[in-house]
């Protein structure tokens, strides 16, 4: 890991963190700990969440922003009810998992930012989620990462667990829990004219 | 009687829980409860929403909050997933006022205004607290004498709070189980997570948490679970068999609805109650009290 500052812009990272709502916390930490102790996923993490919160205020950008340690966060808000400080290291997440994604560094390693963006094309488009073709666009997208590749020439090996979902998705149809049918809203056009206006005050930000 | 605007969500509409909102509402009725649902609702906004865009995230969870100022009653969901994003947009809106600016911005775009007087509430907050254990014994026409079950809370539906009940060591649903005459067991892992949405691009990881909170339910001698949340139901109840698989274990343990439980309690049909749409049969253990 590399200490050097970087930068976005001539925005300080911590600045930048700052700056969303939610991120504020990152200033007000004192390594106690108690959100890495509470976090049912630490141990997957690269950086737990007390080491990415010293990143931030490091300054250490990249290593932070490509990490996998937001994408593994379930948002169950232990470490939040926890903090002494009143930090909110969930949305401290989000506010990560945000800002990889604006600058395209969300990690590989994990599908969680392409099962996130599956997720919010079926609003986009529906209004509401769909579940079956929320779930069916996001394994379509996940196999081109069981391709094999010159390093792992077996990798679709691995897509062999996919399979293991076949047996859930009969299950879920034979117990009439899964519509093939998306419900849509009426008002798409409106939903549709606020996204973009948000889209579009969000890029000018 | 008392009225309500309900938000059923995305999942307990017309998706894997719609055992969850028909329940919901038969219990409501048996309770002179009304939900009337919000008129054309949104997507709560959603945790994955929020993670790839924060800002349209809140202005898509605002236009429910919008349209539900128009009646202006509580606005109720069964869902621990939009209530935890529903109640952040207030407080977000709340506590940034440059957020407010642009949010309001973008709701006039959609020909909507917000003015933040909407309060929203959990179903089990509802039932618990406004409604009262009381109320509920009282409706209670076969009683769960002998039922032993886990109350499980999942996470969102107490936190981050300040909400209705303990962060950590929640009581509500406890209570409200014994009200319909079952024996609440210990469930140290009560408030505990369940993976959320992670089963679905972090299976491995997930499975682990689920196994954990199966055991810590079973090993104290729990009969069924109950869940207040679709996501905490689908997790324990669908993936079940998974876990069994990949922890050679064998757990055989109905995940219901708390809506359903009560509902067999007052003697609401089961099929009106959606329990035939458990994976893990819920029969053997309800058989007791079902009339056939």
């Amino acid at each position: 890991m590399s200490v050097i500052t970087k930068k976005a812009g001539n925005k300080r990272f911590i600045d930048e963190v700052s700056a969303i709502p939610g991120g504020e916390g990152v200033k007000l930490c004192i390594q106690c700990g108690s959100c890495t102790a509470s976090c049912p996923n630490a141990n997957e993490m690269d950086y737990p969440p007390r080491q990415l919160i010293a990143m931030v205020r490091a300054g250490i950008r990249d290593e932070a922003l490509s990490s996998n340690s937001m994408w593994y966060c379930a948002s169950c808000y232990l470490c939040t009810v926890r903090c002494p400080r009143g930090i909110k290291p969930t949305e401290l997440m989000h506010a990560l998992e945000y800002l990889a994604i604006r600058h395209g560094v969300a990690t590989k390693r994990t599908l969680t930012p392409i099962m996130y963006r599956a997720f919010v094309d079926s609003v986009k488009s529906n209004g509401r989620v769909h579940e079956f073709s929320f779930t069916l666009r996001y394994y379509l997208r996940a196999i081109r990462f069981y391709l094999p590749t010159r390093t792992n020439p077996l990798k679709p090996l691995r897509a062999f667990k996919l399979l293991g979902m076949l047996p859930l998705a009969v299950g879920l149809f034979s117990h009439g829990r899964m519509s093939l049918r998306p419900s849509r809203i009426k008002g798409r056009k409106e939903l549709k004219a606020i996204i973009e206006k948000a889209q579009a005050i969000g890029d000018a930000l | 009687m008392r009225y309500y605007t309900y938000f059923p969500g995305c999942s307990s509409s017309d998706g894997g829980a719609k055992a969850y909102g028909s329940s919901a509402q038969a219990v409501a009725k048996a309770l002179d409860v009304e939900l009337d649902e919000l008129e054309d609702w949104n997507c709560c906004g959603s945790t994955p929403y929020t993670a790839v865009d924060e800002l349209t995230s809140i202005c898509v969870s605002a236009r429910n909050l919008a349209l539900a100022e128009k009646r202006g009653l509580d606005l109720v969901t069964p869902c621990s997933a939009c209530y935890v994003i529903l109640s952040r947009t207030n407080s977000s809106l709340k506590e940034y006022p440059e957020l407010r600016d642009r949010v309001d911005e973008a709701l006039r775009a959609g020909g909507l205004e917000y003015h933040r007087t909407i309060k929203v509430r959990h179903l089990l907050d509802v039932l618990a607290n406004d409604i009262g254990y009381e109320e509920i014994a009282s409706r209670v026409k076969r009683s769960l004498s002998g039922l032993k079950v886990a109350p499980y809370y999942g996470c969102q539906v107490v936190r981050p709070g300040p909400g209705f009940d303990h962060p950590e060591s929640p009581q509500s649903l406890d209570r409200l189980v014994e009200s319909l005459g079952a024996e609440a067991t210990p469930f140290p892992l009560k408030a505990r997570c369940c993976g959320g949405s992670l089963i679905i691009s972090e299976e491995d990881l997930a499975l682990g948490l689920i196994h954990k909170l199966l055991d810590s339910a079973s090993s104290n001698g729990a009969e069924c679970i109950v869940t207040v949340c679709p996501l905490c139901q689908t997790n324990l109840d669908v993936y079940q068999r998974r876990v069994n698989k990949k922890f050679k274990t064998n757990f055989d343990l109905p995940v219901l609805f708390f809506t359903q439980l009560m509902g067999v309690a007052f003697g609401i049909d089961s099929r009106a109650l959606g329990v035939e749409k458990c994976i893990v049969s819920a029969e053997k253990v309800l058989t007791r009290y079902v009339e056939r």
